[in-house]
C-alpha cells in the first residue's frame, strides 16, 4: 500500500511541476511574439500602445533571462500571486478564481457523484436480464454520445424556453445579491438546475454503460460460479458482483475527471453560469492572458485533488492493494 | 453394494453456432454408498463436463436428456433453482478453478458467513468444527480473519476443500484438484481428502482426473470415458490387473512402472487423436485408433455387464 | 477439422451483429452527407443568401441563421470539417498511442517506467485545459493545426491501452515459441503480434476518431476552433453567442448537435459491436 500511494503521489507532484511549466512555457514559445499579437489586437491610440507594450514586457517578465522568468513565476505562484487581470482590471486574477469556485463546487460535486451512484445502480440492474439490457443499453449509449453542450442546449431550449419552467442564464437573478437566505437559496437552485441536469443526464450514461459492462464481466468469474454451484442465490451473487465492478468504477471516475471539466466548461457558457469555465471563456474573448493562465492553473490543481482524493478512497476500499506486495493493478 | 448414485443414460450437450457438441453422450453408471469412483479419460472425453453437469448445469452446457438419483431422490439438475436445494448440502464440489474460488475482495469469515446463511445457518454455528477442520489441513486459524490474496496458491486449495466439504455432503465431486500440483502436494492433498472421507464429512467422491496413477491411491472404482461415452468401469484393481476394454488397455500401459527399465519395456502412447465430438463417427468411438478392430465395430457397442460392478461398452465382449 | 478463414468468419459476424449494423449505418449516412451536401446546395456556409430568422422551409431546408445563412449549407460543410478533424486528429492520436503504448509494454523496463510516467502525468491534465493553453496563444487557427493538436493531446490513454494489450500478449506462448525459434524481433513484431493486435488497434481507432469530433466541437464553441471557415462547433456557438434559444430558432440550434450525437453515438455503437465480434465470449447466440 506504501508502495501504490508514494507512486501516485510522485505523479501528482510531477504532474503539477509539468502543468505549471507547460502554463509558463506556451506563451513563451509558441511562434510569434504574445506581447505583440496582444499589442496589436489593442484599439487605442497608438502612444497607449507603447505603454502597454512596456508594461506587458514587465508583467510577463520578457526583459530578463529566461530561468528568472520561471523561477519568478514560481514565486509569485507559491505567494497566491497570479497576476492582474487585464480585462477585470485591476482585480487581481485570484479574487476573481476564488470568487468563481464555490460556484463550480455547487455544480460539479453534486453532479458527479449524485451520476455516478444512479449511474452505477441503473447499469447493475440493466444487466440483470437480457431484455432490459437490449432495451436500455442503446439509450445509455446515446446519452453518453452526447456533448454536454448539446444537451445543454436541448435542456435550454425545451425546459427553459418551450416550457419556460426554469431560467436560463447566471447562477441567480440580476436584481438579487449572493446571501444565505432562503430565497437566494430556492433562486439559486432555480438557475442551477438545467445545468445541473446537462452534466447529470450525460454521465449517468457513461456510469451506466460502464458498470452494465464491469458486472458482466465480474458474472462470468470463477468466484461466482463457485458460488452458484454451491447453492447461493441470485441476490447474493448479485451483490458480491456488484461490490466488486465497482471497484473499476471508482479509478474510472479518476480517469473521467479531464472530461467532466471540458464539459463543465462548456456547460457553464451555454448557462453563463459563473464557474471557472465561464470566467475561462470571457478570459479567452477578451484575451486576458493572465486570467487564462489562472484558469488552467486552478483547473489542474482541482484535477490533481479529486485525483488523489479519489486514490485514497480506492485503497481503503479495495483490500488486494492494502495487501499485495506489487505496485498498481 | 447399496446404490446410492444411480445416472441413466445422461446426455449433455454443448450449444455452438456449428451445432451440438456431445460432450456426454448416454451415460449410465451407479455409485454405492460411500465409494470413491475414479473418473479417468483424456482432454475433452466428457468427464469435467459429466461431474459439473450434476452440479451446476449452465450454458452452454445444454440438458438433452437423462435422469439422476441420489439416495433415491430424482436429481432435477435441469432446473437451477430446484437445484439449490441440493448444492452444498447433499451434492458439493472442490473445482478445478479452486485456487480463483474465492471473492478476492471478502474475508473469508465473512465469505463463509454469508454462504452459510444462504443455507440457512451461520458462521457462529459452525465455529467449532470450522476450526477442528482447518486443523486438519493444517491452516492456522488466523485465516478466517484473512483476504484470498494472502494466502499461497496451496492454502487458497486447501480452504477450498474446507468450505465446500463443510456440510457433509453426500456427494463430492473433485474436479482435477490434483492436476497442477507436484507429486508429493498430491500426496497430501489426497491424504486430506482420504481423511474428510473416513470422518464421514463425505459419503461419496466423484473424483475427475486425467492422471490414473493418482486413482489407483484413492479410488475404489475407475470409470473410464472416451469421446463422450462410458468404455469401462471396474473396481480399480481389475481395471489395473487386467483392463478389459482396448482403450483402457492402452492408457494402462501408457504408465510408466517402477523397476522397469525404459529399455526393457518401451512406453507404448496411442496413435491418433480422439474423434471431432460435433459429428462423431458411427457406431464405436474409438474404432479409428484401436488394434482389435473389425467390421462389426461400425455398429453401436453394447453396453456388456460382465459382473455386478464391472461394464464394457467393447464389441469383444459381447 | 475443418477450417473456416477467421477472416471470413469475423466479417460473418460483423455484418451480422446488430450493434454493428445500426452503427455502421448511420455513420454511412453522415459520411454520404458530407460527401454529397455540398453539391446540393448552391450556397457557400458563410454567404448571406436569404432572410435571417427563418424557419426551415423549401428553399432553406434547415432555415437560415440571425444573419440569412443557410444552415443546411452550413451544416454539410460543417461535417466535412468534423470529419477531417476526425480522421486527422484521431489519427495522429492513435499512431502516437500506438508507438508509445506499443514499446513501453514490448521493451519494458526503463523505457517503460519513463514512457509511462509521461503517459500518466499527461492522463491527469485534462485535455481540454492543454487545448485551451495552446491553441489561445496560437497565431493563426486552421483546420489543419487543430487536428495536429488534437491528435498530440489525446493519445495517453491510447498508450495506456495499447501497453495492457501488448504486455498480455507478449507474454502468450507463440511469442515465446517466436523467440526461440530465432525470429528476429522486427519479424515477431509484424507476425506475431500485429495480427492479434489489429482488431484492438481499430476499435481504438473508432474510439479515438470519435474523441476528436468532440474535442473540436468543444474547442471550437469556447471560440478557439478554426479563425475561418465553418464548423458544427462554430455553428453552435454562433447559435448560443445570438441567442437562438431564446428566440426559439430551434432549426438553428439543435441540429448540428445532434448531428454530432448521432455520428459518435454510431461509433460507440460499431466499437461495441466490434467488441462483441471480436471476443467471442461477448457473442449473443
Amino acid at each position: 500500500m506504501g508502495r501504490y500511494l508514494r507512486r501516485k503521489i510522485t505523479i501528482y507532484i510531477l504532474t503539477f511541476f509539468v502543468a505549471v511549466t507547460l502554463d509558463w512555457m506556451i506563451p513563451r514559445f509558441m511562434p510569434g511574439n504574445p506581447i505583440l499579437i496582444l499589442v496589436s489586437r489593442f484599439t487605442g491610440l497608438p502612444q497607449s500602445a507603447k505603454v502597454m507594450y512596456s508594461y506587458l514586457v514587465k508583467a510577463f517578465g520578457l526583459d530578463e533571462p529566461l530561468w528568472k522568468q520561471y523561477l519568478n513565476f514560481w514565486i509569485a505562484f507559491l505567494k497566491g500571486d497570479l497576476g492582474v487581470s487585464i480585462y477585470m482590471y485591476p482585480k487581481p486574477v485570484v479574487d476573481i478564481l476564488k470568487q468563481a469556485v464555490p460556484y463550480d463546487v455547487a455544480l460539479l460535486l453534486p453532479s458527479i457523484t449524485l451520476s455516478w451512484i444512479v449511474g452505477n445502480k441503473l447499469g447493475a440492474v440493466a444487466a440483470r436480464t437480457k431484455k432490459l439490457d437490449s432495451i436500455v443499453l442503446p439509450i445509455f449509449y446515446i446519452l453518453t454520445a452526447t456533448p454536454y453542450l448539446w444537451l445543454g442546449i436541448l435542456l435550454a431550449w425545451f425546459l427553459g424556453v418551450v416550457l419556460g419552467l426554469f431560467p436560463i442564464a447566471g447562477a441567480y437573478s440580476f436584481s438579487t445579491v449572493p446571501s444565505f437566505s432562503l430565497d437566494f437559496i430556492l433562486d439559486f437552485l432555480g438557475h442551477w438546475i438545467l445545468p445541473f441536469l446537462s452534466l447529470f443526464i450525460v454521465m449517468l450514461g457513461g456510469w451506466a454503460i460502464g458498470m452494465r459492462n464491469m458486472i458482466i464481466y465480474e458474472l462470468e468469474a470463477d468466484y461466482v460460479k463457485y458460488l452458484e454451484s454451491l447453492g447461493a442465490s441470485q441476490q447474493l451473487i448479485r451483490k458480491y458482483a456488484f461490490r466488486n465492478a465497482v471497484l473499476p468504477q471508482v479509478t474510472g471516475l479518476a480517469l473521467q475527471l479531464g472530461t467532466i471539466v471540458a464539459g463543465a466548461l462548456t456547460t457553464e457558457i451555454i448557462f453563463s453560469y459563473p464557474g471557472i469555465g465561464y470566467i475561462l471563456l470571457e478570459a479567452i474573448l477578451h484575451e486576458d492572458y493572465f486570467l487564462i493562465q489562472g484558469c488552467f492553473l486552478f483547473i489542474i490543481l482541482g484535477v490533481l485533488l479529486a485525483n488523489f482524493f479519489i486514490d485514497i478512497i480506492y485503497v481503503i476500499i479495495d483490500p488486494r492493494i492494502r495487501y499485495s506486495y506489487g505496485g498498481e493493478i | 453394494m447399496k446404490v446410492s448414485l444411480r445416472v441413466e443414460n445422461l446426455r449433455i450437450y454443448y450449444r455452438t453456432l456449428r451445432g451440438y457438441v456431445k460432450a456426454v453422450d448416454g451415460v449410465s453408471f451407479e455409485m454405492g454408498d460411500e465409494e470413491v469412483l475414479g473418473v479417468a479419460g483424456e482432454s475433452g472425453c466428457g468427464k469435467s463436463t459429466l461431474g459439473n453437469s450434476l452440479i451446476l448445469l449452465k450454458p452452454p452446457m445444454t440438458y438433452m436428456e437423462g435422469r439422476v438419483f441420489l439416495d433415491g431422490e430424482e436429481v432435477p439438475i435441469w432446473d437451477n433453482e430446484k437445484m439449490r436445494r441440493f448444492r452444498y448440502r447433499r451434492i458439493s464440489i472442490i473445482p478445478q478453478y479452486a485456487m480463483n474460488a474465492l471473492n478476492p475482495t471478502k474475508k473469508l469469515k465473512v465469505l463463509m458467513d454469508d454462504l452459510l446463511r444462504e443455507h440457512g445457518s451461520d458462521f457462529k454455528s459452525h465455529t467449532a468444527e470450522i476450526l477442528r477442520r482447518l486443523k486438519m489441513v493444517n491452516l492456522p486459524e488466523s485465516v478466517l480473519n484473512m483476504y484470498p490474496i494472502e494466502l499461497s496458491g496451496g492454502m487458497k486449495q486447501r480452504m477450498v476443500m474446507v468450505i465446500s466439504t463443510l456440510m457433509n455432503p453426500s456427494l463430492l465431486i473433485a474436479d482435477e484438484i490434483t492436476s497442477a500440483l507436484d507429486v508429493s502436494t498430491q500426496k497430501a492433498v489426497i491424504e486430506m481428502l482420504m481423511e474428510f472421507k473416513s470422518r464421514g464429512f463425505v459419503r461419496k467422491i466423484f473424483f475427475i482426473t486425467h492422471d490414473i496413477s493418482v486413482l489407483y491411491q484413492i479410488a475404489s472404482s475407475i470409470l473410464v470415458m472416451y469421446a463422450g461415452k462410458l468404455v469401462e468401469k471396474a473396481s480399480t484393481d481389475e481395471i489395473l490387473e487386467k483392463p478389459f476394454h482396448p482403450y483402457t488397455e492402452m492408457l494402462i500401459s501408457s504408465l510408466p512402472k517402477i523397476g522397469i527399465k525404459y529399455g526393457e519395456r518401451k512406453l507404448k502412447g496411442i496413435p491418433g487423436q480422439p474423434p471431432p465430438l460435433l459429428k462423431p463417427p458411427e457406431g464405436c468411438r474409438f474404432k479409428d485408433r484401436c488394434p482389435y478392430r473389425h467390421s462389426k465395430c461400425d455398429e453401436e457397442p453394447p453396453i456388456v455387464e460382465i459382473s455386478d460392478d464391472r461394464v464394457v461398452s467393447c464389441w469383444k465382449y459381447a | 477439422m475443418e477450417a473456416i478463414s477467421t477472416r471470413r468468419e469475423l466479417l460473418f459476424f460483423a455484418l451480422r451483429n446488430k450493434k454493428m449494423r445500426v452503427g455502421i449505418s448511420i455513420f454511412t449516412f453522415f459520411v454520404v452527407l458530407a460527401i454529397v451536401g455540398p453539391h446540393l446546395t448552391g450556397y457557400d456556409p458563410l454567404d448571406y443568401v436569404g432572410p435571417g430568422y427563418h424557419p426551415p422551409c423549401r428553399e432553406f431546408w434547415l432555415g437560415t441563421t440571425t444573419f440569412g445563412q443557410d444552415v443546411f449549407t452550413q451544416l454539410v460543410y460543417g461535417l466535412r470539417a468534423s470529419f477531417f478533424v476526425g480522421l486527422l486528429g484521431g489519427g495522429i492520436a492513435t499512431i502516437i498511442g500506438l508507438i508509445v503504448g506499443f514499446f513501453a509494454g514490448y521493451r519494458g523496463g526503463m523505457i517503460d517506467e519513463i514512457l509511462m510516467m509521461m503517459t500518466n502525468v499527461m492522463l491527469v491534465i485534462p485535455t481540454l485545459a492543454l487545448l485551451i493553453i495552446i491553441a489561445a496563444y496560437l497565431p493563426y487557427r486552421g483546420i489543419l493545426i487543430e487536428s495536429v493538436i488534437i491528435g498530440l493531446t489525446a493519445w495517453p490513454w491510447t498508450a495506456r491501452a495499447v501497453r495492457a494489450q501488448t504486455l498480455s500478449l507478449k507474454t502468450r506462448e507463440f511469442v515465446d515459441l517466436a523467440r526461440i525459434s530465432g525470429m528476429n524481433s522486427i519479424r515477431i513484431i509484424a507476425e506475431e503480434i500485429a495480427p492479434n493486435m489489429m482488431s484492438y488497434i481499430f476499435m481504438v481507432f473508432i474510439l479515438q476518431f470519435g474523441g476528436a469530433i468532440l474535442s473540436a466541437v468543444g474547442l471550437d464553441f469556447i471560440g478557439l476552433g478554426p479563425t475561418r471557415g465553418i464548423s458544427i462547433g462554430i455553428m453552435m456557438q454562433q447559435a448560443v453567442l445570438w441567442n437562438a434559444i431564446q428566440l426559439g430558432m430551434w432549426w438553428w440550434a439543435i441540429p448540428p448537435g445532434l448531428a454530432i450525437t448521432l455520428i459518435v453515438g454510431s461509433l460507440y455503437f460499431m466499437n461495441t459491436g466490434l467488441d462483441e465480434v471480436f471476443n467471442p465470449k461477448l457473442r449473443e447466440m
